[in-house]
C-alpha cells in the first residue's frame, strides 16, 4: 500500500511542477512526470510477489507464476507515444521563443482580453 | 524486493522536487533523466524487460531533444520573489503563502480520496485478474509464440497497435508542419 | 553544429554499426525473447542519431535525408496496414487474422504472420522518431 501513495505522490510533484512554474520547460517536464508516473502505476497493480517475466517456458512443469501480461502491453506503446507527445510540446515552444524572445509565460499574453 | 521498490520511489521523487526547483535549466533537465533512468530499475523490479528497454532509449532521445532545445535560448530560470519591497520596506509576499496553504489542503484531500478508491484492490503483489489467467493459459496454443506481450500486442489486441501507429504517425506530421522548414530549390 | 574531435568520429562509427545489429536482432526475436517492434525500432532510431551528433550536421547533407526518412516511416505503417488487410481478403473474413502457418513455438520460423508485423512496425517507429530529430536540429541550423 506504501508503494501505491508514494507513486501518488510522483503524481502530484508533477502537478505542482504544471500548477506553479513560470518557465515553459518547467511547465514541460511537470508533464512528462505525470505521466511517468501514470505507467509505473499501472504496471505495479499487475505485479505478483514471486513471478516471474511473461516468457513462456515450454520445458519446465505447471506451476510456475506469471506477471499479468496485459497491464505491459498497454504501457508499452504509451511510452513511445508520451515521446511523441513531449517532441510535440517541445516544437511549440520553440515556436514561441521565436516570436516572444522569452520563455515566461506572464509575457506571453497576447491572447488575453 | 518491495523494500528496494520502496528505495527507489524515494530517489524519484527528490529527484522530480529538485528538477522543478533548480536554479537554470541544465541542472533541471539533467535531474529529469535522475527520474527517467530510475524509471527503468524500477521495470525491471517490476518483471517487465520489454518496458526497460523501450524506456531506457525513449528517455536518451527525449534528453537529447531538450538540450537541443536549451541551445537556441538562455538557460536561466525565472520564478517569483519571496520577499516585495514597497516603497523601499520590503514585505512578504502573500500570495505565495495563499498558494502553499491551499495546495497542502488540496494534496491531503486527494491523498485522502486515493486511498478510499485503492483500498479495495488487493495488496501489492497479490492481484490476479481473470484476463490474465486466460491468455497466460491459452497464449501459446492460439497464437504460437513464446513471447506472452508480443502475442497479446499484435494478435489479441491488433487494433490498438495500429491506433498507436497512427497516432504516432500524426504527432511526426505535427511536428514536421509546425517547425516549418524552407527548402532552398538551390540545393537539389 | 560543427562535429567532435577525431577520436569520437572514429570510435562511433564502429559503434553504430553493432547497436544497428543489436537492435536488428531484438527485432526478429521479437516472438521469443523480451523486446519486440517497438524497442528494435528505437534502438535503430538510437544508432541514426549517434552517427549524426558525432559527425556534425554538413557531413550528411541533411535535406536530403529528411525526404527520406519521411518516405521510409510511410512506407512501414503502409506495409503493417496491407498485411492486416490480406487476413481479411485471403483467408478468414476477419480483420487481423494470423494467416501463415504457426509451425512448432520456440523456432525463429514461428507464430504465423508477427514476426512480419514486427519488423514493419520497427521500420516505422525507428523512421518516425529518426524525423523528429532531424526537424529539431535542422531548425537550429537555420535560424
Amino acid at each position: 500500500m506504501l508503494n501505491y501513495i508514494l507513486c501518488f505522490v510522483l503524481f502530484l510533484v508533477g502537478l505542482y511542477g504544471v500548477l506553479t512554474r513560470k518557465n515553459i520547460i518547467k511547465i514541460i517536464i511537470g508533464l512528462c512526470i505525470m505521466e511517468y508516473s501514470l505507467n509505473l502505476f499501472f504496471i505495479m497493480i499487475g505485479y505478483i510477489k514471486g513471478g516471474v517475466a511473461p516468457i513462456v517456458d515450454l520445458s519446465s512443469s505447471q506451476n510456475v507464476k506469471y506477471v499479468d501480461p496485459l497491464p505491459q502491453a498497454i504501457v508499452l506503446t504509451a511510452i513511445v507515444i508520451g515521446l511523441a507527445t513531449t517532441a510535440l510540446l517541445l516544437a511549440i515552444a520553440i515556436k514561441l521563443y521565436k516570436k516572444y524572445k522569452t520563455f515566461d509565460i506572464d509575457k506571453i499574453n497576447n491572447l488575453k482580453g | 524486493m518491495e523494500v528496494l521498490l520502496t528505495m527507489i520511489l524515494i530517489i524519484m521523487i527528490a529527484g522530480s522536487v529538485f528538477s522543478l526547483h533548480a536554479k537554470d535549466l541544465l541542472s533541471a533537465i539533467v535531474s529529469y533523466g535522475i527520474v527517467g533512468f530510475s524509471l527503468v530499475i524500477a521495470f525491471l523490479i517490476l518483471k517487465a524487460p520489454d518496458l526497460a528497454i523501450v524506456q531506457i532509449v525513449v528517455e536518451t532521445i527525449s534528453l537529447i531533444i531538450m538540450i537541443s532545445v536549451l541551445i537556441i535560448s538562455t538557460g536561466e530560470d525565472l520564478s517569483e520573489k519571496d520577499m516585495v519591497k514597497i516603497k523601499g520596506k520590503s514585505y512578504i509576499n502573500v500570495r505565495n503563502l495563499y498558494y502553499i496553504l491551499f495546495s497542502v489542503v488540496a494534496a491531503f484531500l486527494l491523498v485522502y480520496f486515493f486511498i478510499l478508491a485503492t483500498g479495495n484492490l488487493n495488496p501489492f503483489g497479490s492481484h490476479e485478474t481473470r484476463m490474465a489467467t486466460e491468455y497466460i493459459n491459452n497464449g501459446v496454443k492460439d497464437i504460437g509464440a513464446i513471447n506472452l506481450v508480443t502475442g497479446i500486442v499484435f494478435d489479441y489486441r491488433g487494433y490498438d497497435t495500429l491506433g498507436e501507429a497512427t497516432i504516432l504517425f500524426t504527432a511526426v506530421m505535427g511536428v514536421l508542419a509546425i517547425l516549418r522548414l524552407k527548402t532552398h530549390k538551390q540545393d537539389l | 553544429m560543427k562535429g567532435m574531435t577525431s577520436i569520437v568520429k572514429k570510435v562511433s562509427a564502429l559503434i553504430s554499426g553493432l547497436v544497428f545489429l543489436y537492435g536488428c536482432y531484438i527485432i526478429f526475436h521479437g516472438h521469443l525473447t523480451p523486446g519486440g517492434g517497438f524497442a528494435g525500432g528505437t534502438i535503430i532510431a538510437g544508432s541514426f542519431i549517434l552517427l549524426i551528433i558525432a559527425n556534425g550536421i554538413q557531413y550528411f547533407r541533411l535535406k536530403k535525408e529528411k525526404e527520406e526518412s519521411s518516405l521510409a516511416e510511410g512506407a512501414g505503417i503502409l506495409f503493417f496496414l496491407l498485411f492486416a488487410a490480406g487476413g481479411l481478403l485471403l483467408t478468414a473474413h476477419v480483420f487481423f487474422r494470423n494467416f501463415l502457418p504457426y509451425g512448432t513455438p520456440g523456432n525463429l520460423l514461428s507464430a504465423g504472420v508477427i514476426p512480419l508485423y514486427n519488423i514493419f512496425v520497427g521500420i516505422e517507429v525507428a523512421a518516425g522518431l529518426l524525423s523528429i530529430f532531424l526537424a529539431f536540429v535542422i531548425y537550429k541550423k537555420e535560424d
